[in-house]
C-alpha cells in the first residue's frame, strides 16, 4: 500500500517545486499548499499504511499481534495540517491584499521595497 | 481494575516535580498566558505597555533564575503529562538553550520599551505587544525544547506571530516586504518538518536525547547524511545564510524599526540555535563530513552581507546585510567544530542578538533626528545629540568585531580555531568581511553622524524611552567586551555540553539508556 503513496508524493513535491518556480503569487500559493499536503502524506506514509486492523493488544501480550499502523505520525499531521491551513488562510489573505495594494501579483514587478533605482551611497562629502 | 494493576512507573513520572525544575517550562507558558491577557484586553490600548513591560522584565528574570539552576546543577528536564521520555514532550533546558532565550528575553525586554516611544496608538491597536509575547513564546519553546517535532510547532508560533509584526501598519512597501518573507520562511520551516518526517522514519522516535543515543548506535548503516544536509538547507534557510538569504534584505528594512531590531535579534538566531542542535549534538560525525561546505557557505555570507552592507544607501537595509555577514561567522565557527569553533559560534550569536538589535534602534533613532534613512540626505547628528552618537559608534564598533566590545572575542575564538587545524583562508575571510564592515559602518558615521546638516530641520529631542533600552543593550556589548571571563567559561562549558552530550541524555534518561 506504501509504494503507490510513495509515487503520489513524489508527484506532489514536483507539482509543488514547479508551481513556486512560477512569478505569479497565486501559483507560488498553490505551490505552498501543494507542498504542504505533500508534506502531510509524507507524514502518513511513514506511519504504515494497513487498514482495519485495531492496534489492540491481545491478553498476555505486550505488543501486538500484528503489524498495525502507527498513531504518532497521525497524530503529528493533524498538528501539521492544521498548522498549514492556518498559514494557506493568511498567505491567501496576504496575496489578496497585495493585490490590493500594488496592483500586481507579479513577483518581479514587486520592487516597492527594493526600488530598482535606489541610489548608491555617496562617494564623498 | 484493581484486579490487574499496572506498574505506572514504568510509563509515568511518579514523583513530583521539584519546584526549581518547573523554570524549565515556565518560560513560554508565561509568556502565552500573558500574550493571552493582552489579546483579550486588546481594546485597553493603555493597559498593553503596562503589562507587557513588567511580563518581559519578569521573563528576564526567569531566564536568568534558570540560567543559574543550569549552570550549578546541569541540564534540567521536564516532560509534559508526566509521561516518561521518550513517550512524552520533553522540555531540556541545556547552558546552549538557557543562554540563548536569556539573551531574548534581554532583547525583547530591551525592544518592549523602546516600543513605547515608536509603536503608535494604531500599531497597539493592532495588537503589537500581544504579538511580541506570542513571538517571544515561540523563541523560548524553540530554545529550550527537547522534542524535534515540538520545534517544529515552536518555529511555527513564532513565525505567525512574526507575520503578524511585519504587517503592522500594512502599508504597501510592508505588504511587499512581507510576502517575501512570508513564502520564504514558510518553505523552509516546511523543510524542517520534511526532514523530521524522515527522522521520525528513521528512528521512531522524536526526542532529541533519544535520538542523539540512537544515531549513536546505528551510525553505520542509518542514512543520517540525508537528515544533516537537509536540516543544514532548512534551518540555514531560516539562519539566513547564502544562498538562501534573500528574504532577509527584501524584508527587514520595512516593518516600524522595532520590529526589525527584534526581527534581528531574535529570528535569523534561532535558525542558529537549531543548527547547533542538530548538526553539532545529534549529527555530529556528519556535521564533521559537511564541514569543509559549511565553511564555504559561512565564507560566501559573510562576504556577501559585507560587499552588500557597502553598496547600501538605506541604512536600514545595510543593517539586514551586517545581520547576514555576522550569520557568515556564526557558520564559520560551526564549520570549525568543537573545540573553539562552536563556542565562538554561540558567543557571536549572543553578541550579535545584542548588537544587531541595538543597531536597528539607533537606525530608527537617527532617522527620527535626520527625517530621512537615506546616507545621500542623512547629516548632523552628532551636532543634535553628542551621547546618541557615542553610542552609535560603540556599536558600529562592536559590530564589525573591533576591541574592546563584545563582538571581538568570538571572532578572536573562530580565527583561532582555524589557524588551529590550517584553514588560513577561513580566518582571512573572517577578517576580511570584518574589515568591509568597518568600513560600510565607518562610512554611516562620517556621512550621517558627522557631515554639517544639509538643511534644516525642526529640533528634536530623543524620548529617554527610546535612549534607555539602547544605553542598556550598549553596555551589555561594553561589559561583555571589558570583562569576557564569566561568559567565556560559560559558552566553553555549553560548548562542552552540546558537543558531548551525556548530561543532557542523562537528564532526559536518569535511569540510564
Amino acid at each position: 500500500m506504501e509504494f503507490p503513496f510513495v509515487l503520489l508524493i513524489g508527484l506532489f513535491f514536483a507539482a509543488a517545486v514547479y508551481l513556486m518556480l512560477s512569478k505569479f503569487l497565486v501559483r507560488v500559493l498553490l505551490g505552498v499548499v501543494l507542498l504542504g499536503n505533500g508534506v502531510n502524506l509524507l507524514l502518513f506514509t511513514n506511519g504504515r499504511i494497513l487498514r482495519e486492523i485495531p492496534p489492540i493488544i491481545p491478553e498476555g501480550h505486550d505488543v501486538p499481534a500484528t503489524l498495525t499502523a502507527n498513531a504518532l505520525p497521525q497524530a503529528l499531521i493533524l498538528t501539521a495540517i492544521v498548522i498549514s491551513f492556518s498559514f494557506f488562510a493568511f498567505l491567501l489573505v496576504l496575496v489578496y491584499r497585495a493585490y490590493q495594494d500594488l496592483g500586481t501579483d507579479n513577483g518581479n514587478e514587486m520592487r516597492l521595497a527594493e526600488p530598482e533605482d535606489d541610489p548608491l551611497p555617496p562617494t564623498g562629502y | 481494575m484493581a484486579a490487574n494493576p499496572a506498574d505506572l512507573s514504568a510509563a509515568l513520572v511518579l514523583t513530583p516535580v521539584p519546584a526549581a525544575d518547573w523554570l524549565v517550562v515556565l518560560p513560554p507558558a508565561w509568556c502565552l498566558l500573558v500574550g493571552a491577557v493582552l489579546l483579550m484586553l486588546r481594546k485597553s490600548l493603555h493597559l498593553q505597555a503596562l503589562i507587557a513591560i513588567p511580563a518581559l522584565a519578569v521573563l528576564v528574570v526567569i531566564d536568568a533564575l534558570l540560567l543559574a539552576h543550569v549552570a550549578a546543577n546541569g541540564p534540567v528536564t521536564m516532560v509534559m503529562g508526566r509521561w516518561l521520555p521518550p513517550f512524552g514532550i520533553a522540555f531540556t533546558a541545556d547552558l546552549t538553550g538557557v543562554l540563548f532565550a536569556l539573551a531574548g528575553a534581554v532583547v525583547a525586554f530591551a525592544g518592549s520599551v523602546h516600543a513605547l516611544a515608536d509603536i503608535d496608538a494604531s500599531g497597539r491597536r493592532y495588537g503589537f505587544y500581544p504579538f511580541l509575547l506570542l513571538l517571544m513564546a515561540g523563541v523560548s519553546g524553540a530554545f529550550l525544547t527537547g522534542d524535534i517535532f515540538n520545534l517544529y510547532v515552536w518555529f511555527e508560533v513564532l513565525l505567525i506571530s512574526s507575520f503578524g509584526l511585519i504587517t503592522l501598519g500594512s502599508e504597501p512597501r510592508q505588504i511587499d516586504g512581507a510576502i517575501k518573507y512570508a513564502f520564504l520562511n514558510l518553505v523552509a520551516t516546511t523543510l524542517f518538518l520534511v526532514t523530521t518526517g524522515y527522522l521520525y522514519g528513521i528512528f521512531g522516535t522524536l526526542n532529541m536525547a533519544d535520538i542523539a543515543v540512537k544515531a549513536a548506535a546505528g551510525r553505520a548503516e542509518l542514512p543520517l547524511m540525508t537528515l544533516a544536509t537537509l536540516y543544514f538547507l532548512a534551518f540555514g534557510m531560516k539562519a539566513a545564510a547564502f544562498p538562501v538569504n534573500f528574504w532577509l534584505p527584501a524584508s527587514y528594512h520595512t516593518p516600524r524599526v522595532v520590529v526589525s531590531a527584534l526581527f534581528a535579534g531574535l529570528l535569523t538566531k534561532v535558525g542558529i540555535y537549531a543548527l547547533l542542535r542538530t548538526l553539532v549534538m545529534l549529527f555530529p560525525v556528519e556535521r564533521e563530513e559537511l564541514s569543509f561546505l559549511i565553511a564555504i557557505v559561512g565564507v560566501a555570507t559573510m562576504l556577501l552581507g559585507a560587499l552588500g552592507a557597502l553598496g547600501q544607501s538605506d541604512i536600514r537595509r545595510l543593517l539586514g546585510y551586517v545581520v547576514i555577514s555576522g550569520i557568515g561567522v556564526i557558520l564559520a565557527g560551526l564549520s570549525l567544530g568543537s573545540p573553539g569553533g562552536i563556542g565562538g559560534a554561540i558567543f557571536y550569536a549572543l553578541h550579535s542578538m545584542v548588537v544587531m538589535t541595538a543597531l536597528y534602534m539607533a537606525a530608527g533613532l537617527a532617522g527620527r533626528l535626520a527625517g530621512s534613512f537615506d546616507l545621500n540626505r542623512l547629516g548632523g547628528l552628532y551636532s543634535r545629540s553628542a551621547l546618541f552618537s557615542a553610542l552609535s559608534l560603540v556599536l558600529f564598533f562592536a559590530a564589525s568585531g573591533l576591541p574592546p566590545f563584545s563582538g571581538f572575542w568570538p571572532k578572536v575564538m573562530v580565527a583561532k580555531a582555524a589557524i588551529d587545524i590550517g584553514a588560513w583562508w577561513l580566518t582571512a575571510s573572517v577578517f576580511l568581511a570584518g574589515f568591509l564592515t568597518t568600513i560600510a559602518l565607518g562610512r554611516v558615521f562620517a556621512l550621517a553622524y558627522w557631515r554639517a546638516e544639509v538643511r534644516g530641520l525642526p529640533a528634536q529631542s530623543i524620548p529617554a524611552s527610546a535612549l534607555l533600552p539602547l544605553a542598556g543593550l550598549t553596555a551589555l556589548t561594553v561589559v561583555f567586551g571589558l570583562f569576557p571571563d564569566a561568559l567565556l567559561s560559560l559558552v566553553q562549558h555549553a560548548e562542552q555540553s552540546l558537543a558531548n552530550p551525556d548530561a543532557y541524555i542523562g537528564s532526559v534518561f536518569p535511569g540510564g539508556k
